[in-house]
């Protein structure tokens, strides 16, 4: 995003990007931040309910975070190069609603998008506005894996 | 050694998960990795943004509040996954050098009638740092087996 906050649409979709989680990843994200069995191995994954070494449903979420900021770059460096004004991101209070649809299993890739759903005027702040959006993750077998419902601020345009 | 099943957890409990203090390398580690943005990557940066210096990508916090939650409670539980969080909110920046404490309150629990020998439990999850502040909350709820039950 690098539009202002005015001249974003809602209805607007940015293809996010495509990652494909490999075996080693899954383990290495799991042993830092969520050791939990079905993370950890193929071998002690067979054991619970998931039957197959799967992603950390935060690890499915931070590579969404991931691939945004640098698409948000790749666009930002496309705007620079027009002489495009471009707006500042700034962080996000919160989300609602995420669900982990289904397993990320070790193999799959997955591709993120997201639908801008709303917007509203920062009280608090009155240089930014807050971008709502509706995130999914894909898998390669068309199945949603994943979905937030996401809240950015943005800049308004200075105009 | 399983030490909660889901016969073992009833609304009103809760679970101190113990404590992480994270580190300037750690917060650029894993802005590098999963989120490179400015203000998670470099002090100046930091300062110069609402978040006042450096400060933890948010799923930075995320991840360390599932650490603690991994190894202070799930891991001795008969967990087989969640559905999904809720209602997260990122109420302060965690800046290098804070130390973070997660609390668990068990918030409901019901057995699945989709699923007979699962219940599925609701987790308020509180992540403070070393002032009592509270810089971030969600909502989680989580699948257990009963005692007993092979998954």
């Amino acid at each position: 995003m690098t539009q202002f906050f005015e001249d974003i649409c809602i209805g607007d979709v940015l293809d996010i990007g495509v990652h494909t989680f490999s075996p080693e990843e899954i383990i290495r994200y799991a042993e830092k931040f969520d050791p939990q069995p079905y993370h950890l191995s193929e071998e002690a994954a067979q054991q619970t309910h998931f039957g197959r070494l799967c992603a950390s449903g935060w690890h499915t979420a931070s590579i969404y975070m991931r691939l945004l900021v640098l698409k948000n770059q790749e666009i930002e460096r496309a705007a620079r190069q027009r002489g495009a004004p471009i707006a500042l991101i700034g962080p996000s209070p919160g989300l609602e609603e995420l669900k982990w649809r289904l397993p990320v299993f070790a193999g799959d890739t997955i591709s993120y998008k997201r639908c801008v759903s709303g917007k509203t005027e920062s009280r608090s702040r009155p240089d930014w506005g807050i971008v709502h959006g509706e995130n999914h993750g894909t898998n390669q077998n068309g199945e949603t894996v994943f979905s937030f419902k996401s809240n950015v601020f943005v800049q308004r345009s200075p105009r | 050694m399983t030490r909660y099943f889901f016969e073992d957890l009833e609304p009103g409990q809760f679970f101190e998960l113990g404590t992480y203090t994270v580190t300037k390398a750690e917060i650029i580690e894993f802005a590098n990795e999963f989120d490179p943005q400015p203000f998670h990557l470099d002090e100046t940066a930091g300062k110069a943004s609402i978040l006042g210096g450096l400060a933890a990508s948010g799923w930075h916090t995320a991840s360390i509040t599932m650490r603690l939650l991994a190894l202070g409670f799930l891991n001795n539980s008969s967990c087989q996954g969640s559905p999904g969080v809720d209602k997260l909110v990122w109420r302060k920046p965690v800046l290098a050098g804070d130390t973070l404490a997660v609390r668990m309150e068990i918030t409901s629990a019901r057995l699945l009638k989709s699923r007979p020998g699962f219940g599925m439990i609701n987790m308020a999850l509180e992540t403070r740092n070393q002032t009592g502040a509270v810089v971030m909350t969600y909502n989680n709820p989580a699948m257990f087996t009963l005692r007993g039950e092979a998954v």
